[in-house]
């Protein structure tokens, strides 16, 4: 491969906001715990993307001086995947124990932790 | 327009598509589907950018992993389009308008910037092989490794308590009923 293939990182960061905007709007439009919490994933995974799309540009720039530019990055997503991994988990467990309480899984139901 | 533009823009519109399709499926199983497109169109984007390793942990953990305990919960529940909460329609629109609110604030604040020179390289550098995140990881980041298996402990154990506390609150409940259905 002779010539350099590049991206510009504006798509890059469009695409990921886009993505994370979605989530949001599904955040807020929804309901359903469980397609709630899929939002947050979507979230994460617009984040991710970014994450390592910035850690291939910081490579770009850098990569003449140190070899391993940019490799926190996606160390950095690593990380992320390991505590959305948890998180599922124990929220998983939470809406397992609210339907059980509750018989449904409307995040309405929940208003009733105020009292 | 070369095969990685082309590849690029068909993983962007297949992870926008299916985003949106996430968001606006009666059907909740088939809304994990489609959460499972995206993860796997996101993979592929891993994959252009030459994070071989993210690429393959993203499909094994999101898309085999935690779908696939997202689709165990469905089926334990019993849900379905039927039983589907729903929103009326003005909490709705307001959450899509916030949520275009938002896209909107940021695309026009990122459009400003000066990032027009930027690139991110496709096609070349090995930062993303296992070797080089592994010797990173067990030089720089060793404290926060490990700190991660501690959050692992943690959340187990929580999972446990969480479910276990459900099951003693449930056997003191009637007796004839253990044994029905």
């Amino acid at each position: 491969m002779g010539v350099k293939l590049v991206m510009p990182i504006n798509y890059y960061i469009f695409l990921a906001v886009a993505l994370f905007c979605i989530g949001v709007a599904g955040v807020l439009t929804r309901r359903n715990a469980i397609i709630i919490f899929m939002c947050i994933e979507l979230m994460l995974n617009a984040v991710n993307l970014l994450l390592v799309a910035f850690s291939k540009m910081h490579y770009h720039a850098m990569s003449a001086g140190n070899p391993n530019a940019g490799i926190d990055g996606q160390l950095f997503v690593f990380f992320i995947m390991v505590v959305a991994a948890a998180e599922v988990s124990v929220g998983l467990a939470v809406i397992v124990m609210m339907y059980r309480n509750t018989h449904s899984i409307d995040v309405n139901f929940l208003n009733r932790l105020k009292h | 327009m070369g095969t990685t533009q082309v590849l690029f823009w068909f993983l962007s519109i297949l992870a926008i598509l299916g985003a949106i399709l996430v968001v606006t499926s009666k059907n909740p199983v088939h809304s994990v589907l489609w959460l499972i497109v995206v993860f796997v169109a996101i993979s592929g984007h891993y994959i252009l950018l030459d994070a071989q390793f993210l690429a393959i942990v993203n499909l094994i953990v999101y898309a085999g992993a935690i779908m696939v305990l997202f689709l165990f919960v469905f089926m334990l529940m019993n849900l379905n389009s039927d039983t589907e909460p729903q929103k009326n329609r003005w909490l709705k629109i307001a959450g899509v308008v916030t949520g275009g609110a938002l896209l909107l604030v940021l695309v026009a604040a990122l459009k400003r910037a000066d990032l027009k020179q930027q690139m991110a390289t496709l096609g070349n550098g090995d930062i993303g092989l296992i070797k080089n995140l592994g010797l990173v990881l067990f030089h720089d980041y060793v404290v926060p490794f490990e700190i991660s298996s501690v959050l692992f402990l943690s959340a187990m154990v929580g999972v446990v308590v969480i479910g276990k506390k459900a099951e003693e609150d449930k056997a003191p409940a009637p007796g004839p009923q253990r044994y029905g259905g």
